[in-house]
């Protein structure tokens, strides 16, 4: 299994322990999965992500047997298609784009021109609905939560855009998926970071409805403990238990 | 991790719905609770009704009527489910002589300590006549707390670490657990807050698992200070569980403490047999919380 949704760096509101590769890979090892997927922190404020993304590229350089990077590209920056060509050229599965921090609103056409271009280039993207929850958030961090229009719109601008998205809660996922066409609905992966399990068993709901198969496994770290996702598996239902995830590596097949 | 029958448990946090309080399936979500409680390995639920969550008076500001409804449907499943689940008594501090005699009532009856919301600031002297209460049935106050209050919040008068530290010097011989350190809020926060009350201890319980929480949590009160709960989210509490024992943040004998000493001891409970004899062979401590920096 893989962890869709680790990053490295430190994040700029508060102290994140150890948010390096080395420990990354420790703790993969130590919760059983094969890999991680992993942004750069960082790049989601910076105002030219590109520099954080040579910085990722370079850290994750002797790690590549198990992580694979997932480099950050601003679609109102120019020449942002260049960023793509090397994404794409140095292996990477998806990349991440952050509109909220950007100030790009739901409907923005540019967000839609990533999207179709990441599809072009077999590339999933990436959204983060939110790094931290809301009630704690230094008082210089304004963005607010990823819209889920905005989710419906980016899932709607082509048939091969491919999204993950991450850190989203049962409200958020239930609003995008069942305002999408069936076709639309098998754009969109959802990782359960934040996804509630018992008792209000918001994630057993979802495996319900939505279906299991719209899941893949994400983590959040550094800034999330990495046993979350696994104990909500180990807590749902028994007749949930066996339900298989998507396999994000089968995105594109 | 340690085996779930190996070790007790006490989920110092949890809550239980009931027919009155306007959701179809509270039977399944009390049934979800008890489920997962098993599966992690949960010897003892401690928990809570508010009010009627809504449904007729605010979750935090329950109206006289709605603490007794909850606290009778409190009453009716610590009788069901015999020492698997521990009361709590819900009060509401604005309506002193109601809170003074439900508190009566509900010890009488068996509850182990007092809830109180956010009906009234932890400071406010209207808690006082609660608190002196709590002293004289020897009770803990479980005290829903917003993690730093930087502003009002809408549907209650939320109160934070450094509110409930103001009222916990007012009153020594009392336990105060200050809830859900991942419930919302800055954590930090509040540890900075209420280091130095000793009487103030804290549940690991909520939503929140921020990585170093954990850590600074220990850091800050020691884990003699720290009880296990869940609350709304036990698959965070499993995690947290697990991180734990995972990281090597404290010792064998500390997980022990947060996993139920801290809370056997805060709450009045005769631990468990098996604990009861691990316990027999530790050095005896004081009836008050302990420090012990790390």
């Amino acid at each position: 299994m893989i962890d869709v949704n680790a990053l490295i760096g430190p994040y700029p509101f508060r102290f994140v322990p150890h948010p390096d590769p080395d420990l990354l890979e420790h703790v993969l090892d130590r919760e059983g999965l094969s890999g991680a997927w992993v942004g750069h922190l960082p790049s989601a404020f910076y105002r030219d992500p590109n520099a954080g993304n040579a910085q990722l590229y370079t850290a994750l350089a002797p790690h590549a047997l198990k992580l694979r990077p997932v480099p950050t590209i601003r679609p109102d920056w120019p020449d942002w298609e260049r960023s793509l060509r090397i994404a794409k050229d140095a292996g990477a599965p998806a990349v991440r784009a952050y509109p909220v921090q950007w100030q790009l609103g739901p409907s923005d056409a540019r967000m839609s021109e990533l999207a179709v271009a990441c599809g072009e280039a077999r590339l999933a993207l990436v959204l983060t609905v939110r790094f931290e929850d809301l009630r704690q958030r230094h008082p210089l961090d304004v963005a607010n939560d990823l819209q889920a229009a905005a989710v419906r719109a980016l899932s709607r601008a082509g048939d091969r855009v491919r999204l993950i998205v991450t850190a989203a809660g049962r409200e958020f996922i239930e609003e995008v998926h069942w305002g999408l066409t069936a076709e639309e609905q098998r754009r969109v992966l959802w990782d359960f970071s934040w996804v509630w399990g018992p008792p209000e068993d918001h994630l057993a709901k979802l495996f319900r409805t939505v279906g299991s198969e719209r899941f893949v496994y994400g983590t959040h770290w550094p800034l999330r403990l990495t046993q979350n996702p696994r104990a909500n598996l180990d807590l749902l239902p028994d007749d949930l238990r066996r339900k298989k995830l998507a396999d994000p590596e089968q995105l594109f097949a | 991790m340690t085996s779930p029958a190996a070790e007790p448990l006490i989920d110092a946090h949890a809550h239980f719905l009931h027919a009155a309080c306007g959701r179809a399936d509270w039977a399944d979500v009390n049934a979800a609770r008890l489920r997962a409680g098993a599966r992690i390995g949960i010897t003892c639920h401690v928990a809570s009704v508010l009010g009627t969550y809504g449904f007729s008076s605010p979750t935090y500001l329950p109206s006289p009527a709605d603490v007794v409804t909850g606290n009778d449907a409190m009453l009716a499943l610590c009788k069901s489910e015999g020492d698997l689940v521990r009361m709590l008594v819900t009060v509401n501090p604005n309506f002193t002589k109601h809170a003074l005699g439900e508190i009566d009532r509900c010890v009488a009856r068996g509850a182990v300590g007092i809830k109180l919301l956010a009906s009234r600031r932890a400071d406010d002297p209207l808690l006082d006549p609660i608190a002196a209460r709590a002293a004289k049935h020897r009770l803990p106050i479980l005290h829903h707390v917003w993690q730093h209050r930087r502003r009002e919040w809408p549907n209650q008068e939320i109160s934070d670490g450094a509110d409930l530290a103001r009222l916990a010097q007012r009153h020594p011989t009392v336990t105060f657990i200050l809830s859900h350190i991942g419930g919302g809020g800055d954590y930090q926060h509040t540890f900075a807050a209420i280091r130095d009350v000793k009487n103030v201890v804290a549940d690991l319980s909520g939503s929140g698992i921020d990585r170093g929480m954990l850590d600074e949590a220990v850091g800050a009160l020691s884990s003699q200070r720290l009880l296990w709960g869940s609350d709304l989210t036990m698959e965070t509490g499993l995690a947290k569980l697990r991180a734990l024992e995972n990281t090597g943040l404290s010792s064998a004998e500390d997980i022990q403490d947060i996993r139920w000493r801290n809370a056997a001891r805060v709450f009045g409970l005769t631990p468990p047999t098996a604990a009861k004899r691990r316990a027999e062979n530790r050095p005896a401590r004081s009836a008050g919380p302990r420090t012990r920096s790390r």
